[in-house]
């Protein structure tokens, strides 16, 4: 099996050289795509991203993920699906490391290349990880938050999880640019509502009332910013709110003014690089070992500008 | 395993018994015959472990569920419970670092445990079996997260606990076929459950109840605490399940559960148990649990795409059901 596609790898690059570089030259490859999520509309644009490049580079990708992100034994069972398949290779976005080792483990054995996106894999086995730098991103909502708020006062955090890749980031990207470079600024409360919207509605309302004189609340993920929205809307406070990634709704807030600003993510990029990934690593081609997505920082007035238009997602 | 058929119900004559079984196993045989023809890699040894190993835990739910339902009740809390006994065997190896064979007990207990408490609400004080177990399915979802401190507990100080679904003990000798321990646990719950209900009085009464509760009390039978019995059972059930899910992801994952039951009745109910009780077998259940799981991987290895899997998987479902209908009226 192995030397079959190895074979087939030197007939194609053969048929590559000898027909000057034409993309039709290209064998079809089967990628696989394992998700965290499939309805969530972030993970439809990194499907829409993936399918982009699956179209452009002339391969056949599927797109798979768990009804929610903690059906790890789901993932799971999908994955080994995959692998039943024998795809050419897999593109996955780990829920849990651990649970996932004995299946990568089985792909390396297959010789099946293995492209970590979204928030990685802790492990030796990807070739190489698509993702948001999150601390990065994170640090800018924080420098955002100290222009808009005039560099003092207290601020909060409503996130996801302390659990996930993302989580841990972008929390830690968040307060230590603040604890860094602004000592007038001063984080008195970092809460988790799992990402859920009401249950981050109800965090944000008990944190502004246990501080009247709060400034401004980052909230780390869709669900979480449009939970801090909302508990900012019902108490009728004006606190500045700064979100995560895009959606409708978030972005029906920030041109309303309820949200001020969100930091997004490429999602599609994230698809797109993850595909074209594995297409460079099936060709034999070297790959660093991270994959930089992107990220920018909008609001109400940059919104429409195309390079913003071309990440959000609705 | 295969005398699990209802003792009294209106089944026709002895000889249909066969046939019967026979019926129930073609549509899972009419699944994996279209998939086997439709892609060479479905029937591959690894894939066709992969199947096994992913029907485990929901084959395992849905004989506790099935106990429950054939005694006309409902139980809403087999995935949340799962968890919690997940949880539980978290706490006694990792954070109390107490041996492996003490995890494995704590898993099982704390499955009777629960088991006995919804039995004891249901059968006492009489509330109905749908509020019950949505409550238990609610608290314990909650309380595993509490445990936890809503982060999963990883077993990485207790090595053998991932053999428990992932070793392979049949590999060792069979080289060639390394059947997952997890698939042989499915198997030995499956067949401790079928001579339950077929060799014992509690199964006697478990149908009994289901088919007509009033006169079983009539006949001065103490049917609350059966009632409570059959619920402690399908609990403990739920322990292995637990044990089973901690396992193979090495970790107990607080937050997962919920829905899971509704995976466990629909095997349940695929394989032939009827929903108002009295009637249902194991191997029924069984048969259910491995056309859910077929379905899933088959679509997967055909590429099918995610939202149309949802649909399909919908409509086996129906039409599983209404063929059992028909069998029903035909025979």
């Amino acid at each position: 099996m192995l030397t079959r596609r190895t074979l087939l790898g030197a007939i194609s690059a053969l048929a590559l050289l000898t027909a000057g570089g034409a993309a039709s030259a290209q064998e079809n490859y089967d990628i696989a795509l394992i998700s965290k999520g499939f309805q969530h509309q972030f993970w439809q644009a990194v499907k829409a991203g993936a399918d982009k490049a699956a179209a452009e580079l002339g391969v056949t990708v599927t797109f798979e993920g768990p009804e929610s992100e903690t059906q790890v034994d789901r993932q799971m069972d999908m994955l080994a699906a995959a692998l039943s398949r024998n795809p050419d290779a897999i593109g996955f976005a780990a829920l849990d490391s651990q649970a996932a080792t004995p299946l990568l483990q089985q792909a390396k054995d297959a010789g099946i290349p293995v492209i970590a996106f979204d928030s990685g894999v802790d492990s030796d086995i990807p070739l190489t990880t698509a993702t948001t730098d999150n601390v990065a991103a994170a640090a800018l909502a924080a420098d955002k938050m100290a222009e808009l708020i005039g560099g003092e006062g207290k601020v909060a955090v409503v996130a996801h999880d302390q659990t996930s890749r993302t989580g841990i980031d972008r929390v830690d990207g968040f307060v230590n640019r603040i604890k860094e470079n602004y000592p007038n600024i001063e984080v008195v409360s970092v809460q988790y509502g799992g990402g859920d919207q009401l249950q981050s509605t109800e965090i944000t309302k008990s944190i502004l009332l246990a501080n009247p004189d709060l400034k401004g609340i980052f909230g780390a993920n869709e669900g979480s910013a449009i939970g801090v929205a909302n508990g900012k809307t019902e108490l009728g406070s004006n606190i500045v709110v700064i979100g995560f990634d895009s959606g409708a709704a978030q972005k029906g807030m920030i041109t309303s003014g309820v949200m001020n600003g969100a930091i997004t993510q490429n999602p599609v990029g994230i698809g797109y690089e993850t595909v074209a990934a594995a297409v460079k690593a099936l060709k034999g081609e070297k790959l660093e070992p991270v994959i930089d997505t992107g990220f920018y920082y909008y609001d109400a007035a940059t919104m429409a500008d195309p390079e913003i238009a071309a990440v959000l997602y609705d | 395993m295969t005398e699990t058929a209802i003792p009294a119900a209106k089944s026709g004559p002895r000889i249909s018994g066969a046939f019967h079984r026979l019926l129930a196993f073609s549509g899972l045989i009419a699944l994996v015959v279209v998939f086997s023809l439709a892609s060479p890699n479905f029937m591959q040894t690894q894939n066709v472990l992969a199947i096994l190993q992913a029907t485990s835990v929901n084959g395992v739910l849905a004989i506790a569920a099935t106990l429950v339902i054939i005694t006309g009740g409902i139980d809403l809390s087999v995935g949340t419970l799962m968890t919690f006994c997940a949880v539980i065997t978290g706490v006694v190896l990792t954070n109390l670092g107490l041996p492996l064979p003490l995890g494995i007990l704590a898993s099982i207990l704390a499955g009777t445990f629960c088991g006995l408490v919804s039995g004891t609400i249901i059968a006492k004080l009489k509330v109905p079996p749908f509020i019950a177990t949505l409550g238990m399915m609610l608290i314990l979802k909650g309380l595993s997260l509490v445990i936890s401190g809503t982060k999963p507990i990883y077993f990485n100080d207790t090595p053998g606990f991932n053999q428990i679904a992932l070793g392979s003990a049949v590999g060792s000798v069979f080289p060639a076929v390394p059947v997952p321990n997890g698939v042989l646990v499915l198997f030995l719950v499956a067949g401790l459950a079928a001579f339950v209900l077929s060799k014992t009085a509690l199964g006697r009464y478990t149908f009994a109840l289901g088919s007509n509760e009033e006169a079983v009390r009539l006949s001065g039978v103490n049917v609350d605490r059966w009632k409570i019995a059959v619920y402690a059972v399908a609990g403990s059930i739920c322990g292995v399940a637990g044990l089973l899910i901690a396992s193979r992801l090495n970790s107990a994952q607080p937050a997962l559960g919920q829905g899971y039951e509704l995976d466990a009745i629909a095997a349940v109910v695929i394989g032939g148990t009827s929903l108002s009780g009295g009637r249902g077998t194991v191997v029924g259940t069984l048969i259910g649990a491995l056309i859910i799981s077929v379905l899933a991987n088959g679509l997967r290895i055909l590429s099918v795409a995610q939202e149309w899997q949802t649909v399909v998987t919908g409509c086996i479902i129906i039409l599983a059901v209404y063929a059992d209908i028909l069998r029903r009226r035909t025979l």
